[in-house]
């Protein structure tokens, strides 16, 4: 076992500088207005969005090794919280302000583009993203009971003469018999 | 050593083209001469199994004797990396993967043209109809993805390196048993394909194909589980599956292979969904292209793709052509496909198949549509967008949940028609049991109210947990039922009970293995993490963890220098592990990589164990202490077991049947009954 220098090794110091630097803004967020709300917001939000990088993760869960986007974009995103003020509902204000969650996302388009999002947003063409698994599901519901109800009207084939098929509860019997005897 | 390679690929193409040709005529005529030309197409079959081997072996020859004049090795292996990894070379890179693909269908060809006397002309077809795709693939080897192909200029003298993420022991394990069951797929494709256009009577064909389509959805399982597990093991981020969409393509066949497992049952018992079963075997090989033809044409970015190349234009063309031709002789031959026996009840073993098969294609769709979206995105926007893991989780999960309902209630329901009684009889246990199950969940502090995440998770357990009291349930049912008539105990009674229908106990084995599998996955809403940088002695609490950093240190091989720390787990005071998270740089590649540790908790939780993962994540550079980011992962392991418990329910479900119970004849002999019929 040698000593090897940690210079050998390209670590970026820039993304644990701003690491410490954005629990810095956290533990002022803490401070000041309750962490709470903000680790809330800043877990949300940065579950929504990818990390820029291309590494196809999201920005909170992106760890690959020299990505240089994930630390910047998260500290992005806690200044935003932080310089929005609390609340922060889709759509809506937390109070006197306070920068909603869409318009923090917003931003975050304006600098990284629409796929830094992690998923079509509800407007224009992106809600067929969103309706089409469903409405296969019911299409496929639908396309399921109508096959049963029409193999069950579909008429029973003609039997040789001197056999009957024996039809209701004479049936339910000779079921209830079988399972019985077989017990399976 | 490349010539000897590129002549076997072309002989191999020579073969197989002589074998679909010329096995094609044969299938034109019925005398003795086309039996003999019949014969010498199936030989040839054989002979490009030894030829696509020859190719293969050449290749893994030349990464061991670290021959760079072949670009392939060149760009995929060095002198310093590992015997096991340069035998991975073989399906490291977009060309060699390739041959292996070729390889195995070449392999399973070998041991379908052997077995022909089952049903020679069926055979004659299948082969045939894998000849046809084998003849493509070599195509692509021999002029667009040539494994063989020379460097130019000056020989180097050592080789780029292998990518270091795919220097883990699971690599040389995960992509042979996911390539298996893709290329397995095109074995029951064949038969089918084969069945339809000689308009094959009966479903003897669903018969003969039923052991390959089982192997190969193993084999498919398999494969994308130890995906899964790689992606945990390796990449550091915490979890196993991030919906990437090389991920969802190895998802997509296996759901409609598992379909189409459970509606074939309905074509050998009643007759029934015979266009489908067609249909859903044509769409499962479909998908296994599609996937193929994913990680090479670079139409989508994924972290799993292989380097952009023109050979998805290949693929589209065969896709396309296998469509056209699926598709004429389903319409062609659709009066042969006719169902013999109608519906009797909504509450029946039928139905419950064909809402089965419809979820486990909706989810198929949802995840097929959520891939491609962001390609019709940017065609209909002229942007792309992301469908990444919030969408899938959001749409997929609830289809998911109510698949997993009938897996729980399907085998409680008979063939044909189920009775009120019998249906209140069978379900009262499992229904008390999975209920129970919810209400510990709350008392425990789950509150499923507050978050979607924590309902989607309560949901899963109680549907887990009605999975397996089913299948504990049936398994105490029949196993009393033999215990009483043949004076054995419980257990053995239950092992002889399942030899005597494997396939219908080996299923109910999967389906136990699968709710585990729902059980690891429904931990994740309670998933924890935190980042520390840590000197020594440093702590970081972590639920009932509390992790103390002993010692850093380094070292040097000659494939990769490496650092990692050494971290002491404690739990209530007393040291239970110690942990060695680790980052690597490899050397050839110039690349680092972190490796995480991970710590399941079977000693201390065993049923609530929970994975201590810890990820070095690097250096601060200033005060040159290791940065650690700690994950608690509550469920995981459960995953990875409820893997093993599919694959024994698959085993056990290929294994033979016994024929006949053999009752203790106390009372006059009467005829011997047959258990397990209804599976």
């Amino acid at each position: 076992m040698r000593t090897v220098s940690s210079s050998q090794y390209p670590i970026t110091s820039n993304p644990v500088r701003r690491w410490l630097q954005a629990a810095g803004l956290a533990l002022a967020v803490v401070i000041l207005m309750g962490a709470s709300d903000t680790d809330t917001r800043f877990k949300d939000l940065g579950h929504r969005m990818m990390c820029a990088c291309g590494c196809g993760q999201i920005l909170l869960e992106c760890n690959h090794v020299g990505c240089t986007y994930s630390d910047k974009m998260r500290d992005q995103l806690m200044a935003a919280l932080i310089r929005g003020g609390g609340g922060g509902e889709s759509g809506g204000s937390g109070g006197s302000g306070a920068i909603s969650d869409d318009l923090i996302l917003q931003g975050f388009v304006q600098e990284y583009g629409p796929t830094v999002i992690a998923a079509p947003t509800a407007t224009g063409f992106n809600r067929v993203a969103w309706i089409m698994p469903f409405a296969a599901l019911a299409f496929g519901i639908a396309f399921v009971v109508y096959v049963v109800r029409s193999w069950k009207n579909r008429p029973t084939p003609a039997l040789a003469d001197g056999i009957v098929i024996p039809h209701g509860s004479e049936l339910d019997e000779l079921r209830r018999r079988a399972r019985k005897e077989t017990d399976l | 050593m490349s010539q000897i390679g590129s002549f076997a690929l072309m002989l191999a193409l020579g073969l197989s083209a002589y074998s679909f040709l010329a096995g094609l005529v044969a299938l034109f005529g019925k005398d003795a001469a086309s039996a003999r030309l019949g014969e010498t197409a199936r030989r040839a079959g054989i002979a490009t199994f030894a030829a696509v081997l020859l190719a293969g072996i050449v290749l893994v020859a030349a990464a061991f004797n670290d021959d760079f004049s072949i670009a392939y090795i060149f760009h995929h292996s060095n002198r310093e990396l590992p015997l096991a990894y340069k035998f991975a070379v073989l399906w490291s890179g977009q060309e060699g993967s390739l041959l292996f693909w070729s390889l195995l269908l070449a392999g399973y060809g070998f041991v379908l043209r052997l077995r022909y006397k089952t049903d020679h002309r069926l055979f004659a077809y299948a082969s045939m109809i894998i000849a046809s795709v084998q003849v493509f693939f070599l195509l692509i080897l021999n002029f667009a993805a040539r494994p063989f192909g020379v460097m130019q200029g000056p020989l180097p003298a050592d080789g780029t390196g292998l990518n270091p993420l795919l220097q883990y022991p699971e690599m040389v394990i995960h992509p042979p048993m996911l390539y298996l069951g893709y290329v397995g797929f095109t074995v029951p494709f064949a038969f089918a394909l084969g069945a339809l256009i000689m308009k094959y009577p009966g479903e003897k064909w669903i018969h003969i194909t039923r052991r390959w389509t089982m192997v190969t959805w193993c084999f498919l399982t398999i494969g994308v589980f130890l995906g899964a597990h790689w992606a945990y093991a390796v990449l550091g981020w915490g979890g196993y599956w991030g919906w990437d969409p090389v991920e969802n393509a190895s998802l997509m066949p296996w759901l409609t292979g598992t379909a189409f497992l459970h509606s074939v049952m309905m074509q050998e018992k009643r007759g029934m969904l015979k266009v489908w079963n067609m249909a859903l075997i044509f769409a499962t090989f479909l998908l296994s292209m599609l996937g193929t033809f994913l990680t090479r044409s670079g139409v989508i970015s994924s972290v799993h793709a292989f380097a952009q190349s023109s050979i998805g234009t290949w693929f589209l063309v065969f896709i396309g052509l296998t469509i056209a031709v699926c598709t004429y002789f389903l319409v062609l031959n659709r009066a042969h496909l006719k169902s013999e026996h109608k519906l009797e009840s909504l509450a029946s073993r039928e139905s419950s198949f064909l809402f089965n098969n419809l979820l486990l294609l909706v989810v198929c769709f949802t995840i097929l549509w959520g891939t491609f979206f962001p390609i019709l995105s940017e065609f209909v926007q002229g942007h792309k967008v992301t469908v990444g893991p919030p969408f899938f989780n959001r749409v997929a999960i609830p289809v998911a949940l109510l698949l997993l309902l009938l897996t729980a209630v399907g085998p409680l329901l008979a063939w044909r028609k189920t009775s009120l009684e019998s249906l209140k009889r069978n379900f009262l246990f499992p229904a008390v049991g999975s209920i129970a199950v919810g209400g510990m969940m709350i008392l425990f502090g789950v509150r499923p109210w507050e978050d979607p995440s924590y309902f989607y998770a309560t949901m899963a357990a109680v549907l887990a947990a009605l999975v397996i009291f089913t299948v504990i349930s049936e398994f105490l049912r029949g196993g009393r039922v033999i215990a009483g008539k043949t004076d054995q105990n419980l257990v053995s009674a239950m092992v002889q009970l399942c030899h005597r229908n494997t396939r219908r106990y080996g299923g109910y084995i999967v389906h136990f293995g699968v709710a585990l599998v729902i059980i690891g996955i429904l931990g994740t809403p309670f998933n924890k993490e935190v980042e520390k940088e840590m000197g020594f002695g440093d702590q970081i609490n972590i639920g009932p963890y509390t992790l103390v950093c002993q010692s850093y240190t380094q070292d040097d091989n000659p494939n990769y220098g490496n650092e990692w720390a050494i971290i002491n787990v404690f739990r209530g005071g007393k040291q239970i592990t110690t942990m060695y998270p680790e980052r690597r740089f490899y050397k050839a590649s110039q690349q680092p990589q972190t490796l995480p540790r991970i710590y399941p908790s079977f000693r201390e939780d065993l049923f609530l164990v929970t994975d201590v993962y810890l990820v070095y994540e690097g250096k601060n550079e200033t005060t040159g202490r290791p940065i650690i980011k700690a994950h608690l992962n509550p469920l995981v392991p459960w995953i990875w077991i409820g893997l093993i418990i599919m694959v024994f329910g698959t085993i056990v479900a290929l294994v033979p049947n016994a024929a006949v119970v053999r009752v203790a004849a106390t009372t006059p002999v009467r005829e011997p009954a047959h258990v397990g019929a209804g599976d």
